[in-house]
């Protein structure tokens, strides 16, 4: 290997660990606000994907036809628990917060797609329809079970993977898709050292979203709000806190997170209904590195799963999944080492 | 004087073990009581069954009404508030960020925040002093007036402190339990656990004294104090 | 009719209407038998390992895999029967699960699952990209199974096997359940202090589980590759293991009949499924997929316990089921008991303990001893540092400085379970007994260091004399605390007090020297404290030596021989009780001063 190929194997992880960054902290955000280790993120990043890819090529993009459902499904549900419960107070809040505000995004959409559209229009909707469906899903698969163990909601999320793949080939069909670049052609770094375009947006999207978050946490209420809930789940309650929202309110900026990993890598990879798994399980590589608590540590962890791959995809592009995921072997013993070894908490029930 | 908080005939269990078995209390508005009683009394047990933190049986009434069914978020907002004997704080952020998020169920605007944070800080001077400090460096007397800090921010109608002097050296819990009674004259009422059975009497009205998750005993904390029977259930009789 | 003769009938109806399938039905439906019969080895495995003992894995379709690559590869490479391509496969994927599980099954919490996810996907990946494996087009005629020269190429002719091998597992899996190892694999989910309280080593347990349960998938690979006579890296996919892990969630978890019931219901409903979805729409597949994924979730949502737990509520049958149910126990040899120290003799004794957390001193520089045969009562107000002592005596915490002695031994850096089989046995503030379990079994557990027999015994059920041996002290010990002819119901279901006095019992049986009761008396009600201090009485009287860590100063009063009362983490005083009580500084320590 000369210097040059490091180089530009070196380029091409740095835009991997881009989008592991963006998914890595919104595994992180997730698992420390809900406990939910929140397997189907590469789904809804492929969901996004493809939603862009049917907006180019102008047809009808199904996600429209998904979100609906979805609130069809959750306004369904809530208003029998709630008559059940005799609340029938809060029915109004319910239809209007479960069934008509995650349909806004629809409206744009249905009344734009079809046509040519200007790609920060279709970029933009693709991202707006996307952000209702982890709240949505949440609601529906995750919400009834929040008190059980971390267990229980690992194979529930596991299993919703299985489901979100199920409903992409349904909605979307078997074939791959790429999406337009947005930006074409080479800069020049270094003499004799370019670097296309698209690959510094990339990187350059990917910091800015990082960055707007931590200012999120660190400036708003609402931000310290979330943190709260993670790091002590019993005091966020003692203060008024509600557990349902602040996860609601997590599903909802996760979602946005994975749609901006599907339009940042439509480009570069062709993306299927089940391109989703593999995304989403590297990215959690990184996370596990950051020990699904600490957000440093998962941008650390994004680089070196991104540089492990583009640099094993060089060397066997076959096996190059398999090397990321053996990474994981290591990761997860020295996180269990280094994590408190209180086995007494083991005590989970799982029935 | 108008009674604002009943418990009546409370039972709680963890899973098919019942901790407390039928309680019943009152707490008048403006006044102290405490609950005081030898370890495994059911006292903690009683306190996280009265914020909704445990599931219970029996009825809890607030401000004149019935409480039992809600959840503890809802019943922060009403104004009750537990500082529990864990204190709970949120250990990775700052002492400014706890004091804050203490006023969440309030949504005060920003002059209100600030005119709160100063009431805190003038009362625990210390705080202020530390304000950008994370909550868990803090020393154990530090961490109770944090905890009392943020449960002030919420301007909380009824305090339940669970053993706000449970750890601390003499000097401090002198300090804490000083500040617990000049609370009364902000107008808020107070249900004081404590193991530390004369200092509790010592700043309550009322006390009653839990044994084996029942009232063994209750009545005004200066009889109380002198009770020969209050001795014997900590230290057994001859 | 008693429970146990109807469920023997239960299990010879199934057994014969099993074994006139292949007469009845016509080749696709008996190949749909052999299909549920091989997912069922493979669930049973899980049964113990994630449903008893709690250790999830979504990782075991790859077990199977390697099982069915292993013995495809040697038989179809060298044309060697598959006869001789069992033990290889077997034994590849024993090791294979043997370095998978020393690596990952230490790993605490959520990290475990997320590593067999590793796995799980790792191993097909690898199948598919092994040229010696053939890629993705994977290896195709594969030998049939054969018995003489009867090759066995219809699915009727495999089907024996594969049940005969099914009921085999079944009966091992019982037998296993029902033992020394098997109390131990039910009370894995006790956590590492409890097995360790009683002398078993939870992460050899654990593996040992494992490599059992990826034999058993290995089994299912290995009668795969010879009946399907083809292999390829689909059918050992995550995803595979996800439906592994939904049969066993729909067959309940824990049951073993659950494992057959649960393989039974998924692979007929997805058989009626992709029967009728092409009836209704032309994405047949796509939505079985969704329609299973929905299930599981709803199963997850509404039946955690599984389809068969509302069935068995009904019926009020009870998993494993006692071994001895007879009245007239032939009489049996009892345990051999360790010889105990000469009263007087110093048991245990504490050097200038001292225990430092992130700079907070919770015990400093605490001494006492304890001596054979005496009642020594360690107390002091809550945050005292007597919880902190006491688990610095049993090895549950590493002293920061200072030196703990037991007969005789510096035990200062042995393990927990080191401790506990040189004789200290222990019981718990917060009562670990496993409350789904008989209390026969939660007592036994107590005797689990004075047995031997293994699992490969236990399963094979040649461990009869030893567990009769183990049955008759555990009974011996429920008399002792007056709870003779409540054995056999499930421990949960007692009260708080009854279950204290479990513990004792539990604790008992594992002969112990020295016996450490960890705040015995809290949460107890009145009359249940009379009961414990009276069987505390009793037991001094027997001679044996015991020290009790408690809050309530009363209970202890009257009771022991001598007192050490703990405060701010320092030892306040030491001596009997009448002069504790005087004691100015108690007195303090207890009430507070007043201001």
């Amino acid at each position: 290997m000369t210097w040059d190929i490091a180089l530009i194997l070196s380029v091409d992880g740095l835009a991997g660990a881009a989008i592991y960054l963006l998914a890595g902290l919104g595994l992180v955000l997730v698992f420390s606000v809900t406990r939910v280790i929140f397997v189907p993120f590469g789904d809804i990043a492929v969901f996004s994907a493809l939603t862009l890819a049917y907006l180019e090529a102008q047809r009808f993009p199904p996600t429209i036809g998904l979100v609906a459902v979805l609130a069809g499904l959750t306004v369904a549900k809530e208003v029998v628990t709630l008559i059940r419960r005799g609340q029938f107070r809060e029915l109004p809040r319910a239809v209007l917060g479960w069934g008509i505000l995650p349909m806004v995004p629809c409206l744009p959409a249905f009344l734009l797609a079809g046509r040519e559209l200007p790609a920060l229009v279709a970029i933009g909707l693709a991202l707006i329809l996307v952000v209702p469906i982890v709240p949505l899903l949440a609601r529906l698969v995750f919400h009834p079970i929040s008190h059980a163990s971390t267990l229980v909601l690992l194979i529930a999320a596991l299993v919703l993977h299985f489901l979100l793949s199920g409903l992409g080939l349904l909605f979307f069909g078997p074939e791959g898709f790429r999406t337009q670049p947005f930006l074409n052609g080479m800069v020049e770094l270094l003499p004799g050292f370019r670097v296309s375009l698209q690959v510094l947006l990339m990187v350059g999207t990917s910091l800015a979203l990082a960055a707007l978050f931590f200012l999120a946490f660190e400036r708003t209420l609402v931000g310290k709000a979330l943190r709260a809930t993670a790091v002590n789940r019993v005091g966020a309650q003692l203060v008024g806190i509600r557990p349902a929202t602040t996860a609601t309110l997590t599903y909802t900026v996760v979602s946005l997170l994975a749609g901006f990993v599907g339009i940042l890598i439509a480009p570069s990879t062709t993306m299927y209904y089940d391109s989703g798994l593999i995304i989403g399980l590297k990215a959690f590589v990184a996370a596990i590195i950051g020990g699904l608590s600490s957000y440093p540590l998962t941008a650390l962890g994004a680089i070196a799963v991104g540089m492990l791959e583009s640099f094993a995809s060089f060397w066997n592009g076959a096996m190059k999944d398999v090397i990321v995921f053996s990474l994981l072997i290591p990761a997860l013993l020295v996180r269990s080492h280094f994590s408190n070894h209180s086995d007494d908490g083991s005590d989970e029930e799982e029935v | 004087m108008t009674t604002l908080f009943t418990i009546d005939d409370l039972h709680v269990s963890y899973g098919k073990v019942e901790a407390v078995h039928g309680i019943s209390l009152e707490l008048d508005a403006g006044r102290i009581v405490s609950v005081i009683g030898p370890n495994g009394a059911g006292k903690s047990t009683l306190l996280s069954a009265a914020i909704g933190l445990l599931p219970s049986r029996g009825r809890i009434m607030f401000d004149g009404s019935d409480i039992s069914g809600l959840g503890v978020e809802d019943r922060v907002e009403r104004g009750l508030c537990l500082v529990p004997e864990t204190r709970e704080l949120f250990g990775e952020m700052s002492v400014l960020d706890n004091l804050l998020l203490g006023a969440f169920s309030k949504r005060p605007n920003k002059a209100k925040r600030q005119a709160l944070l100063d009431h805190v800080y003038k009362r625990f001077p210390r705080l202020a002093e530390r304000r950008h400090q994370h909550a868990d460096t803090l020393s154990g007397g530090e961490r109770q007036m944090l905890a009392l800090g943020r449960a002030l921010m919420s301007e909380p109608r009824l305090l339940m402190l669970d053993e706000p002097s449970l750890g601390l050296a003499p000097l401090i819990v002198q300090e804490i339990l000083s500040i617990v009674t000049s609370l009364r004259a902000d107008g808020v009422s107070i249900l004081l656990v404590e193991q530390n059975a004369l200092a509790a009497l010592e700043s309550s009205d009322y006390g009653y004294v839990l044994e084996s998750g029942e009232v063994a005993l209750h009545g005004d904390s200066q009889a109380l104090k002198s009770d020969e029977r209050v001795f014997e259930s900590y230290l057994g009789g001859v | 009719m008693s429970s146990l003769t109807s469920q023997r009938l239960g299990i010879l109806a199934v057994v014969a209407g099993l074994a006139i399938v292949p007469w009845v039905f016509g080749s696709f439906t008996v190949s749909l038998f052999n299909d549920i019969g091989m997912a069922a080895l493979v669930v049973l495995g899980l049964v113990l390992l994630s449903g008893v003992a709690g250790v999830i894995s979504f990782g075991h379709a790859a077990f199977v895999g390697i099982a069915a690559y292993a013995s495809a590869w040697l038989s179809t490479e060298y044309a060697i029967s598959p006869w001789f391509g069992l033990p290889f496969a077997l034994g590849v994927t024993a090791l294979s699960a043997l370095v998978i599980g020393a690596l990952t099954l230490r790993l605490g919490g959520h990290y475990l699952p997320l590593s067999t996810i590793a796995w799980g996907l790792v191993v097909p990946l690898l199948f598919g990209n092994m040229a010696m494996l053939g890629r993705h087009s994977g290896i195709s005629d594969i030998a049939p199974l054969s018995l003489g020269d009867w090759q066995l190429m219809t699915a009727e002719s495999a089907f024996y096997i594969i049940w005969i091998l099914v009921g085999l597992v079944a009966t091992f899996c019982y037998h296993l359940l029902n033992s020394r190892m098997g109390r131990a694999v039910r009370a894995v989910r006790g956590g590492n202090v409890l097995l360790a309280s009683f002398g078993a080593n939870i992460f050899h347990v654990r593996l040992m589980l494992f490599v059992l349960s990826a034999v058993f998938a290995a089994l299912a690979g290995w009668l795969y590759a010879h009946t399907n006579r083809f292999v390829s890296p689909a059918p050992f996919s995550l995803h595979v293991s996800i439906d592994y892990m939904f049969m066993m969630v729909v067959g309940g978890m824990t049951q073993l009949t659950g494992a057959l019931a649960g393989a039974t219901i998924v692979i007929a409903v997805k058989n009626v499924l992709q029967d009728l979805l092409p009836l209704v729409s032309r994405h047949a597949a796509q939505i079985q997929a969704v329609a299973f994924s929905t299930l599981f979730i709803l199963l997850l949502h509404h039946a955690r316990g599984g389809i068969l737990s509302l069935a068995s509520k009904m019926a009020r049958v009870k998993t494993p089921a006692p071994t001895q149910m007879h009245d007239a126990e032939p009489p049996v040899e009892p345990l051999p008991r360790r010889s105990l120290p000469d009263k007087g003799q110093p048991l245990l004794s504490v050097e200038a303990a001292t225990k430092r957390f992130k700079g907070l001193v919770a015990v400093n520089e605490v001494s006492f001893h304890v001596k054979s045969g005496e009642m020594v009562g360690l107390i002091g107000p809550n945050g005292a540092g007597k919880s902190t002592m006491f688990n610095l005596m049993t090895g549950t915490l590493q002293l920061s400085s200072g030196r703990t002695e037991f007969m005789g031994e510096n035990i200062t850096r042995r393990s927990q379970r080191d401790i506990a089989l040189m004789g200290m046995a222990r019981t718990f503030q917060h009562v670990k007994l496993r409350p789904q379990m008989s209390v026969l079994d939660n007592v036994a557990l107590g005797a689990h260091a004075r047995g031997q027999c293994g699992m490969l015994r236990a399963g094979f059920n040649l461990d009869t004399e030893e567990e009769r041996r183990i049955h008759a002290e555990a009974r011996r010990q429920i008399a002792r605390i007056g709870l003779e002819g409540q054995e056999m119901e499930a421990a949960g279901n007692m009260p708080l007090g009854t279950q204290r006095l479990i513990e004792i019992a539990r604790a008992l049986a594992a002969d112990p020297v020295l016996l450490i009761l960890d705040e015995p008396a809290a949460g107890l009600r009145k009359a249940e404290k009379q009961a414990l201090a009276d069987l505390l009485s009793r037991l001094r009287k027997e001679g044996v030596t015991i020290m009790i860590v408690e809050h309530d100063m009363d209970f202890v009063m009257k009771l022991v021989d001598r007192l050490i009362v703990m405060n701010f983490g320092t030892k306040l005083f030491e001596g009997d009780p009448q002069a504790a009580r005087a004691d100015l500084g108690v007195r303090e320590a207890y009430l507070g001063h007043a201001a």
